[in-house]
């Protein structure tokens, strides 16, 4: 088999999910995307190792350390979010715009508002 | 000249393509439809039902690969919880059932020429390096599980101690940041 | 000890004492006065024997190099010929009775440590011009002095006037001393050494190349030190200083330093008949315009201080005629005479409480509250007016007597022109002279009107010290058959002709004046003025700082008063006016350089304000904006981070792509 397919598949992969992290609203489709991303370089650690016929096989461990790693980063990163949403009653990433010039600190209420809302 | 002369020698043409090579190709076909679906749809859920087939479309590719034991890997966390897990935080974040018209934010031109221009220049530079490169994929399997299970407690050992260690962490990281601040338990009661 | 070591303490012992003074000033109050007196005191009982030893024999000539200093080389040396001995120790005297003075008349002055300090650097400073060797150390010291003038001229900085005097002071001066700096180099260059010696030598052999333009730099420096037309406008306006400090400085010795400096290298000068020339004019319109402006004076420090523009420019005439005899005569004479009308002037300011002469001229009997002033004032004047047998009596003549040979050919030195011009204002001088003391001592001691207030006794400090001046100014003059000898020139004795010329025009003043006063005393009664400070109980400094300030309110101006009793007035007629302004020369310094300065100055500020600083706002402004616009990129959004980081990696991945692959 060419290695040119699953290298592109693989380029093509990663940049829909580049797309869907710069393009989302919502955070958990961002962090979607992020996995898309982390699996187009699992395909293209996979496709390398077999071409290469390595000994150890590191395109193969780092796949599954990858993946594991992955899982540990969809974890925390859905911890995350839940936080910002249960602090700020949203997870739309272009509205968490605390570091813009001129922003105003978040009035006290609000945070206490959303804790309502929440319970 | 050189690309022809490279063609004629291995013998191994893009126009006169092996099976695996056709089923790749399909199934790949599969996946990235999957995968843009996923980035595009107005769903919330149906993008994680379309990263489900993504998913589980690159399995297949990887078995396609001779990689048995990460397709499997792969189906059981990626599909099996990652995915359960997206779906759960969807729900804990309310987010809308059905067509929400603002799925995307503002900055979606500017995504599209990024990621059009970023997947022009990688296509080119990985077709300019690659495209003569064969994968045999003759003999034994090389990613079985028992290859893989010799390999990675055999070679891959401290790593692998080291990553349990780091999954522990995000465990309890992940506890620590789900679990509810004093005052809001307050404010519950 | 040899004479060297004794000379090298002269100059040494003061300053020590000044920098000692300095450093426990506030520390130990108890010692800043014998610190302040004793250096002194035993400077100039040194520079007495140092002037003993030497005996105006051969010059000592000594030096020792610290350093090489490149081409021109500059030595620590010593040049102790008659001039330096006999300077030396008048700049003792005086300087140690000026100390003494004013450990009474500033007894509780809070800046007595500093001031005293001051006092005893410029001594060491004098000592040093009177006895180096090397023009570069004479420069140094010649520096100090200008700058401790400065600081004591603003003693009391507190009155707008002290201040602006003090600056005057010291710019006037610099502005003669930047020629002169030029002047030295020029001088060093063309003979290739600042020694004295080196250079006398030089102009002895003809090696001097540009022999009037360097006189005539040098000229540029010795006018403003010494207060000669056109550079003289500073010193009536020094006498917002302390009186001791006018005493020391503004008569005795730093005024003096220019013509000492002129006797010393008198070869250069004579070198050029030019520069004698233009010298002689100087001290020829010096003469004539400070006796007049004298005339016209109000306050009696102002008086004496024309007065000594007056006696400086005999001086310099005497040296214009190439006679440095007589002019260091005349230096050494009147600056015993004239530190002693200070001194006593300022027992008479404290005593009347006030510095005009029109309202001392309404009080009667000050002549009685202070004795040792009147008798003393009394000498001084005559020694002033030059009546035989006083100290000013000889050296006058000595000078007219220079002048005379040289207006009559006798002398080959210097131009005749010269000593005529010498000559004939010399003693019209001489008659204005004889009127303004006559005017200062009838308005001041026979005044007629209400009693003088009762100031108290003045301390035995002040007084003993013109009792000790009054010696010189009696009896110097009587050395004058045997001091030539030290100066190695020509006799000193007076000749028949000048003698009875000079006193008689000096009796014909005196006698006009008194009988113009006499003529105008009677309106005196009627028209009552004056404004008296009566601090009995405070220093003698304070009521001559307030007479300063209260003078220019009271009357109306700084120099002069609307006192019709004035035998300046009628003397003068329409004279009058311009004198007491010092004819307008001050006016017209402000008009040729005040004014374009300030208008320099403010072109500057405009330049600076409205041209200079638009760039720098512009700068600022555009800075602002350039802020204003890239703060439009901060949105906070992270996926415009993200995106914008992104694109910039492609593109660098691009180019780096492009570069590998060589297209």
């Amino acid at each position: 088999m060419h290695l040119a397919y699953p290298a592109v598949l693989s380029v093509l992969l990663f940049c829909t999910g580049l797309y869907g992290v710069l393009a989302r609203r919502n955070a958990i489709l961002v962090l979607m995307s992020v996995e898309l991303m982390l699996n187009a370089v699992n395909l293209n650690l996979v496709a390398f190792d077999v071409w290469l016929r390595d000994a150890l096989h590191s395109g193969q461990a780092l796949t599954l350390f990858t993946i594991a790693i992955a899982a540990a980063e969809i974890g925390i990163g859905l911890a995350i979010v839940l936080m910002v949403y249960r602090n700020r009653g949203t997870s739309d990433i272009d509205k968490l715009r605390d570091t813009a010039e001129g922003h105003e600190p978040a009035d006290a209420t609000a945070p206490a508002e959303k804790a309502e809302a929440t319970a | 000249m050189i690309l022809a002369h490279a063609v004629t020698q291995t013998g191994n043409g893009f126009l006169s393509p092996t099976g695996v090579e056709i089923a790749f190709l399909l199934v790949g076909i599969a996946t990235l439809a999957a995968a843009v679906l996923t980035v595009t749809t107005r769903q919330l859920v149906h993008a994680a039902l379309w990263l489900v087939v993504a998913l589980g479309g690159l399995a297949v590719e990887y078995l396609l690969l001779t990689a048995e034991f990460i397709a499997w890997v792969q189906v059981l966390i990626y599909v099996g919880s990652v995915v359960v897990l997206l779906l759960f935080g969807l729900m804990l974040t309310k987010a809308p059932i059905g067509r929400s018209a603002d799925a995307d934010s503002g900055n979606r031109p500017a995504a599209l020429v990024v990621a059009a221009a970023s997947a022009t220049a990688l296509v080119w530079v990985v077709v300019d390096a690659f495209r003569t490169t064969w994968i045999d994929l003759e003999g034994p399997a090389q990613g079985s599980t028992r290859v893989s299970g010799e390999i990675l407690f055999r070679h891959w050992v401290l790593p692998f101690e080291a990553l349990s260690v780091l999954l522990l962490a995000a465990l309890v990281g992940a506890i620590v940041l789900s679990r509810k601040s004093p005052q809001d338990r307050e404010g519950k009661n | 000890m040899t004479t060297t070591t004794l000379a090298v303490l002269v100059p040494l012992l003061p300053f020590l004492g000044a920098a000692a003074g300095l450093l426990l000033g506030r520390s130990a109050p108890g010692f800043v006065r014998p610190l302040a007196v004793l250096p002194t005191l035993a400077a100039t009982v040194l520079a007495a024997l140092v002037a003993v030893r030497q005996g105006g024999g051969r010059p000592i000539s000594v030096s020792t190099q610290l350093t090489p200093t490149g081409s021109v080389p500059i030595d620590l040396a010593l040049y102790l010929d008659g001039f330096a001995v006999l300077v030396a120790v008048l700049v003792g005297v005086v300087a140690s009775c000026v100390q003494i003075y004013s450990t009474a008349y500033l007894r509780d002055d809070p800046r007595y440590p500093s001031y005293a300090a001051l006092v005893s650097l410029f001594t060491s400073a004098m000592l040093l011009v009177v006895y180096s060797g090397d023009l570069m150390v004479l420069l140094v010291g010649w520096e100090i002095m200008g700058i401790c003038s400065y600081f004591l001229v603003g003693h009391y900085w507190e009155t707008p006037e002290a201040r602006a005097a003090s600056l005057k002071a010291f710019l006037v001066t610099k502005l003669g001393d930047v020629p002169f700096l030029f002047g030295l180099f020029a001088l060093a260059v063309d003979a290739g050494t600042f020694r004295i010696t080196g250079i006398l030598g030089a102009v002895a052999a003809g090696a001097l190349d540009h022999p009037t333009l360097v006189a005539l730099l040098l000229l540029a420096g010795v006018a403003g030190k010494s207060a000669q037309f056109p550079l003289h406008t500073w010193l009536p306006d020094a006498m917002a200083g302390p009186t001791p400090v006018s005493a020391l400085i503004h008569a005795a010795t730093m005024v003096a330093a220019g013509v000492y400096f002129v006797a010393r290298l008198l070869p250069v000068f004579t070198a050029s008949a030019a520069a004698l020339v233009v010298l002689a004019v100087m001290a020829a319109i010096t003469m004539v315009g400070s006796a007049l402006a004298a005339l016209a004076q109000d306050d009696i420090k102002r008086v004496l201080a024309y007065s000594t523009i007056g006696q400086l420019g005999y001086m310099s005439g005497a040296l214009a005629v190439g006679d440095r005899g007589a002019a260091v005569f005349h230096l050494l004479s009147h600056g015993a005479f004239k530190a002693l009308l200070f001194l006593a002037a300022g027992v008479i300011i404290h005593a009347a409480g006030t510095n005009s002469l029109a309202a001392m001229s309404r009080m009667s009997g000050l002549a009685k509250r202070i004795p040792d002033a009147y008798w003393t004032m009394t000498i001084a004047l005559l020694a002033l007016v030059a009546i035989p047998p006083f100290a000013g009596f000889f050296s006058k003549e000595a000078v007219l007597v220079a002048a005379e040979h040289t207006a009559l050919g006798e002398s080959a030195v210097a131009p005749a022109v010269a000593g005529w011009a010498v000559l004939v204002s010399g003693l019209l001088t001489a008659l204005l002279t004889a009127a303004y003391a006559t005017r200062l001592w009838l308005l001041t001691f026979r005044g007629r009107g209400a009693e003088a207030p009762d100031h108290g006794r003045q301390p035995l400090a002040m007084t003993a010290v013109l009792w000790v001046l009054a010696v010189p100014s009696l009896a110097f003059g009587l050395t004058a058959g045997f001091i030539d000898d030290w100066f190695h020139g020509r006799p000193l004795q007076p000749t028949l002709t000048t003698a009875v010329l000079g006193t008689g025009v000096a009796l014909v003043g005196g006698l006009v004046t008194y009988a113009t006063w006499r003529h105008t005393t009677a309106l005196a009664a009627r028209v009552p003025m004056g404004a008296v400070a009566a601090h009995p109980e405070a220093e003698p400094a304070v009521s001559e700082a307030e007479a300063i300030t209260s003078h220019e309110p009271v009357y109306g101006d700084i120099a002069a008063a609307p006192d019709p009793a004035d035998p300046g007035r009628l003397l003068l007629g329409p004279l009058h006016r311009p004198a007491a302004a010092g004819f307008h020369l001050d006016a017209v310094y402000h008009a040729l350089f005040v004014r374009p300065v300030t208008a320099g100055a403010e072109l500057v500020r405009f330049l600076d304000r409205e041209v200079v600083d638009t760039y720098v706002r512009g700068a600022g402004t555009g800075t602002n904006w350039l802020g204003w616009l890239v703060r439009r990129a901060q949105t906070g959004n992270v996926q415009t981070y993200l995106s914008a980081l992104l694109a910039g990696s492609v593109v660098l991945a691009i180019a780096v792509v492009l570069v590998a692959a060589g297209v």
